[in-house]
């Protein structure tokens, strides 16, 4: 998923930090951030993948006044072609290496390469097919700050829990 | 605080809870934060007549990020170069994750002393739910 513009904002710095439990307030007080080692409010590590927010047209997010694969009335809005994971599949894999943390402020795009596919079989889910992709965000003066690599899988079949 | 080269060695484990009896509210934030919006997650209904899932579960990303908190608290802010993980097996509602964070490897590149790390997330049953590695740097 390529993103031609990622503003980097203090607020969704925050609801991102409340979101995967972080208490650290260096995400969510500014004048308490300038007193820690990177002088400022920085992301935490993971939050470079909310990137999907500024995709258009991504796949997992409802568009106005379309239909939308999940529930209202009925357990789905739309068809959808039988499979395991129902939403386009699962995260198998994620890789990220920092050039430099990010700051609000900062004006990310990124360019993304599909990388190898390859297929295995699983007692749990049946066939998996395996995708990779590579992102790279550069920040507002072309600086490479964050390479990402993901994998996905796609299962035959739920994955059995037993 | 950072970490000092002269002050840790391998083998030296960092562990914390970094999910007490995850709620679906918990969840719901991480999508509305993150963007991934995909029912699996948040939609019972759709999960469990659609998908054929027992109930939602968590984005692997949430258990990724989870994680991420034991290791910048360990680490300190700003100074991991890489982090990366398998997700190995689904986290549920209800579920209490424990993150341990290993010192595998000190070593030195141009001048840098850095820390090879592992890093293994477990449920309340021992079941490993994310599993991976991470370099930080540190100070001599």
């Amino acid at each position: 998923m390529s993103v031609e513009r990622f503003p980097v904002e203090a607020g969704h710095i925050m609801l991102f930090a409340r979101a995967v439990g972080d208490t650290n307030q260096i995400y969510y007080d500014e004048d308490y951030a300038k007193t820690t080692e990177p002088s400022g409010m920085i992301a935490p590590p993971t939050f470079v993948q909310s990137s999907a927010q500024f995709e258009p047209g991504y796949y997992l997010r409802p568009v106005i006044g379309e239909p939308w694969f999940g529930s209202g009335k009925e357990s789905t809005g739309v068809e959808r072609e039988s499979g395991g994971g129902g939403g386009g599949g699962l995260h198998a894999e994620q890789h990220f290496e920092y050039h430099r943390h990010l700051r609000p402020g900062d004006v990310l795009r990124s360019v993304n390469k599909q990388g190898e596919t390859w297929e295995r079989e699983s007692k749990r889910a049946g066939k998996l097919k395996f995708s990779e992709s590579i992102t790279e965000y550069y920040d507002q003066n072309d600086e490479l700050v964050i390479t990402a690599r993901s994998v996905g899988v796609q299962t035959e079949r739920p994955v059995d829990q037993g | 605080m950072a970490l000092k080269a002269s002050e840790i060695k391998v083998g030296d484990e960092h562990t914390e809870v970094v999910a007490d009896n995850l709620t679906r509210t918990q969840i719901v934030q991480y999508a509305g934060a993150s963007g991934d919006y995909n029912p699996v997650h948040t939609d019972e209904v759709f999960t469990k007549d659609i998908a054929g899932y027992p109930s939602v579960f968590a984005h692997g990303m949430l258990s990724m990020g989870a994680t991420g908190v034991a290791l910048t608290n360990y680490v300190g802010d700003g100074r991991l170069t890489k982090y990366g993980v398998r997700f190995v097996n689904q986290v549920w509602p209800g579920d209490t994750l424990t993150a341990t964070i290993a010192v595998e490897e000190l070593r030195e590149e141009d001048g840098q002393h850095l820390v090879d790390l592992t890093v293994s997330t477990s449920n309340q049953d021992g079941r490993e739910v994310v599993r991976g590695t991470a370099t930080a740097r540190i100070d001599a």
